[in-house]
């Protein structure tokens, strides 16, 4: 039964976008980020083989390589404010408002 | 293996060149960086970039005098087509106005490495270092524009959204002065458009277990055939129409662009206002219209919904701003949602290529305006940088009266007065509103319009009826590039708000033929 996965990618994506909105530290929220994409990923990869094709599969790859590509910006750009601010709490960064 | 030939894919190279053209010369920046001494790299990479966009600008225009075909390109993967050309041909004109811009001054950060305040800063700026790698990122960034509103599936899309979207998080944090503002808003526009290209993913991935496709086409196809599926359809559909909202800036998503416009470099800011906005719009009216059309009874009231909201979001909270790039940003929000109406205003085929004609010849004139208005922008000075609060631009038509008459022009044509740019391109769309059929729509528009008309209208009598402040901002004197985006951009406000019919018949002749699918 495929449909177990498809559960539990929905259950990976919804902890990850909670984590999004509630979490502080903007690596957390990265990570919390990386698992909605590895959501998305099992996602694909349960529903090409419910489809009985290869497209979702190699979609998946696809996706790794652009989350390793995010890895890198975000990293550097986490890394560049947290050597300014010696913090990386999303709730610090609060010059830019209303 | 077992008997099976695998056949090789075709590509339309020709077709694609532009796009490889901008690709490739980004490669070769990037090996620049890599390889020539630090005195050359930016003598070296100015030309480059300039000369890779007009390059790709060439191609465009040839492929589009040789015809279009009638099927996508790259095995069905990219549709180069005639909104996809007129398109094209905007991003690459407004990102070479952008590029002179970007060259222009010293605007970014010696090392972006480098701590803000520190001693290593301090010694990066006297020995005169410069983040060349400015112009790599502003071709991929480019190069990413161009395949996503042309992209024709879902995974390209995708890919072409990141492509689009990451250099454009690393630009937005390399500002010289404010650092601090720059680096936040980098953060910001980063963590959102990750969890926003999250939401993307997750909706291809629905539609693809709806579809057993990510072809527009098959998707397209699949609407009538697959039953009982609705609900992972339309949740799909919800998922991937909030990753494409969001880039627009539309509401409820827009939280991002006041803070990333505000914090960016003023020049970064003007190629995001302009181009990301237009590639953004090209995407939406590809998923919406050719894999979606048919399921437009359901998505068409949210749609309703979202326009409202944006247009009363932006021109509301535009009039409580005190910073000019921040009002400049819930202006371009408020545009969003005008752009918006046209592309709900879809029906029968000849509707469909009037309100996209009028979506492609409003966002032209959008275009050119918004660079226009942030190159002022970057003209106006304090000690500290740019003078952004509104207080300190009183008085400006006194001091300079060119200056602040361009910046008053240009804020006319962003309210839509006629003779300039943005009469004819509102004009355009809401008509193509009323024909199909959102008549309400135009009311809350022009409604919007009027409120949008007030704070525009707000900061020309601030610049001309108010006396300047003694230790008021000094207008930098423009270097060639910025002057030369002034002029253009000035010109291009008035030609197509006085003649605005080669343009609309060019609009007219990309959108008569539609999508191809």
């Amino acid at each position: 039964m495929t449909t177990h996965y498809l559960v539990l990618s929905a259950l990976l994506f919804a902890i990850g976008a909670i984590g999004v909105l509630t979490r502080r530290n903007a690596i957390v929220v990265f990570m919390c980020v990386e698992l909605m994409l590895n959501a998305c990923n099992l996602a694909f990869v349960t529903f090409a083989r419910q489809h009985g094709n290869l497209d979702g599969q190699i979609i998946a790859f696809f996706v790794m390589v652009v989350a390793a590509a995010e890895v890198v910006i975000g990293l550097a750009i986490i890394v560049m404010i947290f050597r300014t601010r010696r913090s990386a709490s999303v709730d610090d960064a609060n010059l830019l408002k209303y | 293996m077992n008997g099976t030939t695998i056949t090789a894919p075709t590509i339309e190279y020709a077709l694609l060149a532009p796009m490889l053209i901008v690709f490739g010369a980004a490669l070769v920046g990037v090996l620049v960086e890599a390889f020539a001494p630090r005195y050359l790299r930016k003598s070296i990479q100015m030309p480059l970039t300039l000369l890779a966009l007009i390059g790709a600008f060439v191609t465009t225009v040839l492929t589009a005098l040789n015809g279009l075909p009638e099927r996508a390109a790259a095995m069905g993967a990219v549709a180069v087509d005639g909104p996809s050309l007129f398109i094209w041909g905007i991003i690459l004109i407004l990102a070479f106005v952008s590029a002179l811009l970007i060259n222009d001054d010293d605007q970014f950060v010696a090392q972006a490495a480098a701590v803000p305040g520190s001693v290593d800063e301090e010694e990066a700026v006297r020995s005169g270092f410069a983040q060349t790698e400015v112009y790599p990122l502003l071709l991929f960034a480019v190069g990413g524009m161009l395949l996503f509103p042309a992209s024709n599936d879902l995974l390209a899309m995708f890919v072409a959204l990141e492509v689009m979207s990451l250099p454009l998080y690393l630009l937005c944090g390399l500002a010289r002065r404010r650092r601090l503002l720059s680096q936040e808003a980098s953060v910001k526009y980063f963590l959102l458009g990750a969890f926003s290209s999250a939401f993307f993913l997750y909706g291809t991935a629905l539609v693809y277990g709806y579809a057993g496709s990510v072809d527009l086409r098959a998707i397209s196809e699949a609407l009538g055939s697959v039953s009982g599926q609705q609900t992972l359809l339309l949740v799909g559909v919800a998922l991937l129409g909030v990753g494409l909202l969001f880039k627009i800036g539309a509401a409820p998503f827009q939280a991002w662009k006041p803070d990333v416009y505000q914090g960016a470099p003023t020049a970064v800011t003007a190629l995001m206002a302009s181009t990301v906005l237009v590639a953004a719009f090209g995407a939406l009216l590809r998923v919406f219209w050719v894999a979606l059309g048919n399921l437009d009874w359901d998505w068409r009231p949210v749609m309703w919904g979202v326009a409202i909201l944006t247009m009363i979001v932006g021109a509301i909270l535009a009039i409580t701003q005190t910073d000019i790039k921040r009002m400049l940003a819930y202006s371009s929000i408020a545009h969003a949602g005008f752009l918006l109406t046209g592309v709900i205003a879809t029906g029968s085929a000849a509707q469909n290529s009037q309100s996209l004609s009028a979506v492609l010849f409003y966002m032209a004139a959008y275009g050119f305006t918004t660079v226009g208005a942030f190159a002022v922008v970057t003209m106006v000075r304090d000690a500290g940088g740019e003078a952004g609060h509104l207080s300190r631009w009183a008085g400006l038509g006194k001091r300079s009266p060119v200056l602040a008459g361009i910046f008053a022009f240009f804020l006319l044509a962003f309210a839509g007065i006629p003779l300039t740019s943005g009469f004819f391109g509102k004009y355009a769309v809401f008509t193509a509103a009323v024909g199909g059929g959102a008549l309400p729509l135009v009311i809350v528009g022009v409604v919007s319009s009027a409120i949008a008309a007030f704070f525009y209208v707000r900061v020309i009598v601030l610049m001309f009826f108010n006396e300047p402040a003694a230790d008021g901002p000094s207008i930098a004197a423009p270097s060639v590039g910025t002057s030369a985006v002034v002029a253009l951009a000035a010109a291009a406000t008035v030609v197509l708000g006085v003649f605005p019919q080669p343009v609309l018949t060019l609009a007219d002749q990309a959108a008569s033929a539609l999508f191809i699918r």
